[in-house]
């Protein structure tokens, strides 16, 4: 049993909104990262979507910048048990970058300069939850937390939310991203407080 | 490796923002300089942090060892260890931890410690170990700090480098210089190398410990002073110093 | 403040491996599996700012190793060295 510690608290405050369990609210916007964070210019960025074996569509960012945008304001979770309420982005909607792909593949692979990845199904990025966001809040999206673009699914933990992607491989069955593979649950529900595999 | 009760018997300043915790610790099993604990601290509610901290004491047999904490402006287990702690009170950790960065008494070769601000604390675990040894290994440090209110060990290690058998410490001002300095505030550089540490040819083994970009600057100014890399070893205390 | 620099070493990981390894892990020799080069694990680049442990060649950046600790549960994985040797005998803490 561990010792408890006399007077000692952390660094968490008191949550006055309604947050998914186990969460804590913060002010601040802690930078999460397994790796150096890759400095990409803009010239050589791209975001492609492939099948596994041919790329179905590819933008480069001044094709991707004309695609139509939207702001929105969301909550975002991490599974290291901080929420952040009313974080304001601006992105394009999976809906937009799917539009003209037909596929009966249900999940994907999303991938991320730096070799992170994350799996999602398909069903959990299309019909307005997820968007590839460059802004927060109002300015370009800093490198340290995921610029030039990183995907955005606010209703799972934000580990979902690559950071840096630069494209989704679509799959037939589901596998287990970075973080997925290591212990964490294959899915990310913070209202169902899917944190880990063995639920 | 499991984790231990140890029990606050006192606590010193070193300086404005950093603390020495003596601690005496229920079976301890000994240690060797440069290895270090983990403290785990736990909220009533049972939220814990880890950090690591450099053993600062030379090893010996009476189940105490000492640790040095620097506070950290964001810190969040730093300001509790240097403000909130009292002797009395009881903290959890685990170790000896480490095998690579640590000098063994039965070393005789020179020595090179070069520490970046709260670095210094494995470096003097090894100035001590060798000095209650009565080991004669020359040893010599290059302790770069911000200001001179920031030097940790400032008596001890004024005693030591008087004596016979005495370590030579070389100190380099990065932000504010005492009066009279002959060098102007600013980072290590070649110039340093050259004049503060022990040349190539008596192939010392080095011992670099601080902040990342400090040990990454120093380890690069030590290669290219014709130190051999295999023969230093490097411990990183992370963009802040603060590991965890 | 600049994130370059963001990284700790293998020393640092040693305490949450020593749940796996009955030996010291940093001075383990290893092998990264995509650049070749040899380094003790002390050498590695670690991360830990994140769900976990990642250590990453000093040299090309390629991930080493991965670790986690879910709920006192430890997860590894070594893909990505070709191999980790460590000294078979207990090191004694010998002075």
């Amino acid at each position: 049993m561990a010792i408890i510690s006399r007077g000692f608290a952390g660094r968490r405050s008191a949550a006055e909104a309604k947050l998914p369990p186990g969460q804590y609210l913060t002010t601040d916007f802690p930078v999460l990262s397994a790796g150096p964070t890759p400095h990409i210019s803009l010239d050589r960025w791209e975001f492609t979507i492939d099948d596994g074996s041919k790329i179905l569509k590819r933008w480069d960012w001044k094709s991707f910048r004309e695609l139509p945008t939207e702001t929105i304001t969301v909550d975002i979770h991490c599974v290291t048990r901080w929420s952040k309420l009313g974080t304001s982005w601006e992105g394009i909607s999976l809906d937009v970058l799917l539009a003209d792909i037909k596929t009966d593949l249900p999940y994907a692979m999303f991938r991320s300069y730096g070799d992170y990845t994350t799996n999602l199904p398909l069903k959990d990025v299309v019909n307005k939850q997820a968007w590839i966001a460059f802004k927060f809040d109002g300015a370009d999206l800093a490198p340290e937390h995921g610029g030039p673009a990183r995907l955005l699914v606010p209703h799972l933990y934000f580990w979902k939310s690559a950071k840096w992607v630069k494209g989704l491989t679509l799959m037939p069955h589901d596998k287990p991203g970075f973080w997925e593979s290591l212990g964490y649950h294959i899915y990310g529900d913070p209202w169902l407080e899917q944190r880990y595999s063995d639920q | 490796m499991t984790w231990r009760s140890a029990k606050v018997v006192e606590l010193r300043d070193e300086t404005a923002t950093a603390r020495t915790i003596g601690l005496a610790v229920r079976d301890w099993p000994g240690h060797i300089a440069g290895q270090h604990v983990d403290v785990r601290l736990t909220a009533p509610d049972g939220y814990s942090a880890v950090r690591s901290y450099s053993i600062a004491s030379a090893p010996n047999s009476d189940g105490r060892i000492e640790i040095t904490v620097e506070r950290l402006p964001n810190g969040e287990v730093s300001p509790y260890l240097t403000k909130e702690l009292m002797v009395g009170d009881d903290l959890e950790l685990r170790g000896p931890i480490g095998g690579w960065f640590v000098w063994r008494r039965d070393q005789t070769e020179p020595i090179q410690l070069v520490a970046g601000g709260s670095g210094v604390v494995p470096l003097m675990a090894m100035i001590r170990s060798r000095a209650s040894a009565g080991s004669s290994a020359p040893f010599r440090l290059l302790y770069s700090v911000r200001e001179p209110g920031a030097v940790f060990y400032r008596d001890e290690l004024q005693a030591l480098s008087g004596q016979g058998n005495s370590v030579v410490i070389t100190y380099a001002y990065t932000r504010m210089t005492p009066k009279d300095w002959p060098r102007p505030a600013g980072r290590i550089d070649v110039e340093l190398i050259a004049t503060g540490t022990w040349p190539s040819n008596l192939r010392p083994t080095s011992y670099v410990c601080g902040p990342t970009s400090f040990v990454e600057h120093a380890t690069d100014l030590l290669i290219a002073a014709g130190q051999d890399r295999e023969r230093i070893r490097t411990e990183r205390f992370g963009a802040t110093g603060e590991r965890k | 403040m600049s994130t370059s620099m963001n990284y700790l070493d293998g020393n640092a990981a040693a305490g949450e491996l020593s749940k796996i390894f009955a030996v010291d892990i940093t001075s383990a020799e290893g092998q990264c599996a995509n650049c070749g080069s040899k380094r003790h694990f002390a050498e590695a680049h670690l991360y830990v700012q994140c769900p976990g442990l990642v250590a990453r060649c000093a040299l090309c950046g390629h991930v080493l190793l991965r670790c986690s600790n879910i709920r006192g549960r430890v997860f590894l994985d070594l893909r990505g060295m070709t191999y980790l040797s460590v000294e078979a005998a207990p090191q004694e803490a010998s002075n």
